[in-house]
């Protein structure tokens, strides 16, 4: 049964069916953090990918600056309710790291510098769906926003893309992360709306 | 205390301008499960036609009981805020899911001396802490740090000010005007002020931090820049960036 609020609905915002149910179209770009912006630079960055063999795959900055560079237009949501339609980054797919990796397991837990995680299934890294992103919008990613590089899973809430990423860790299982331990679900779908436990 | 249960209906029972541009509700929400001090909900406003919005709004009240208190700020060109700050009356209905949020809190039994630093609206999770700890008989000492443009945008400055006392201190800045004779100038808070006005790093405090999204990158810099773990500076931001 509806609860309607009197006099409510005056200044609604313009709605668009690229927004999934319960999101507001912003045109800025809010910040979600739980601590302190990381100095991360990249001359001593590293993204490592490690297995369950504990076999660790490196790459430095340059390292991945010559791996294919994707142009990658999306929209963006994050579970605080606000999404960004139409947004532009560039980044290396997870697909060209991953080919030199050999695991036999189904999930990672995504590592940042500054202590931060979130896990993700792989195969929601894999097939084109996922990049370490370092511009946005036609420039370096700023540190508030993850920069020098960040996760960037757009068809997951937006906390799944993980700022300031310094690699990945194979798991067996979909153990949580830090948000999926502090209240947010395991795996974060916008359009099925999974914000919370 | 952490399940999210679906949305339920709540009921404003009181509505008090106490800022130029905010006001403090109080809800009555049957069947609420208490919420933690610096946890937060979603409240979800639907017009006669169907059309709904929903906002996350920090909760200032804590503990049991179903009646649940926020300060919210008109934004601008808010959708939400501006119907919450003009519009909303008590005897009205809206709808809220929570509590959510299982880090930005205090619980009773943390041994830590905290440091609390606010920016605007951003005392409402810490307002929450700061009244747990004064109604707890936690010894550890609590400093609030408080950053408001004028004095008249304070939110809970007479309520804060009567927490002061052993356990709690607390200090103001003022970034546009101060009151008659303030011995600081007016202007935003720098490192040099966070380096007078809070614990030291040396004591290894818990500190919160809540506010605008460039305030809290400015103080949590500072912070880390004066010693503090970052794994102890706990922040959480509204606003673009």
């Amino acid at each position: 049964m509806a609860v309607f609020s009197r006099g409510f609905g005056g200044r609604r915002r313009e709605s668009d069916p690229a927004l999934p149910p319960g999101q507001y179209l912003t045109e800025d770009f809010p910040v979600l953090s739980a601590g302190p912006t990381p100095d991360v630079q990249t001359d001593s960055w590293s993204f490592d990918i490690v297995n369950e063999s504990n076999e660790r795959v490196s790459w430095s900055w340059d390292e991945m600056m010559a791996l294919p560079v994707d142009d990658v237009h999306t929209d963006i949501h994050c579970v605080t309710r606000w999404s960004k339609l139409g947004t532009h980054w560039r980044g290396v797919a997870l697909d060209h790291f991953f080919e030199k990796v050999d695991t036999s397991e189904a999930y990672t837990m995504v590592h940042s510098y500054g202590g931060y995680t979130t896990n993700v299934p792989l195969e929601d890294l894999l097939d084109g769906k996922a990049w370490v992103a370092f511009e946005f919008e036609g420039e370096p990613l700023d540190p508030e926003h993850g920069g020098p590089a960040r996760l960037l899973v757009p068809h997951l809430y937006f906390w799944k893309s993980a700022k300031w990423v310094r690699g990945l860790r194979m798991h067996a299982d979909d153990d949580p992360g830090f948000w999926e331990q502090n209240g947010y679900n395991l795996y974060g779908d916008p359009w099925r709306e999974q914000r919370y436990w | 205390m952490a399940i999210v249960s679906g949305w339920g209906p709540a009921t404003v029972a009181s509505a008090r301008r106490v800022t130029p541009t905010g006001r403090v509700l109080e809800l009555d929400v049957p069947g609420w499960a208490g919420n933690l001090p610096g946890q937060h909900l979603d409240l979800r406003l639907t017009a006669e036609d169907g059309y709904q919005a929903v906002r996350s709004y920090s909760i200032a009240s804590y503990g049991q009981g179903s009646r649940v208190e926020l300060a919210v700020d008109e934004l601008p060109d808010g959708e939400v805020s501006p119907y919450l700050v003009d519009v909303v009356e008590p005897g009205d209905e809206l709808e809220v899911r929570g509590p959510i949020g299982n880090y930005f809190v205090w619980r009773d039994e943390q041994p830590d001396a905290v440091q609390l630093i606010a920016g605007g609206s951003g005392i409402v999770p810490l307002v929450a802490i700061a009244r747990a700890h004064h109604a707890s008989s936690n010894p550890a000492p609590f400093k609030l740090v408080y950053s408001v443009r004028a004095p008249e945008d304070a939110y809970y400055a007479d309520e804060l000010r009567g927490f002061e006392g052993d356990r709690f201190t607390l200090d103001w800045v003022y970034t546009r005007r101060t009151p008659p004779g303030w011995e600081r100038p007016a202007g935003r808070i720098d490192a040099a002020t966070i380096e007078r006005v809070t614990l030291p790093a040396s004591g290894n405090p818990l500190v919160y931090v809540c506010g605008p999204t460039g305030f809290v990158e400015a103080v949590s810099r500072a912070l880390v820049a004066l010693g503090h773990d970052p794994a102890r500076v706990k922040t959480e931001r509204f606003g673009g960036a």
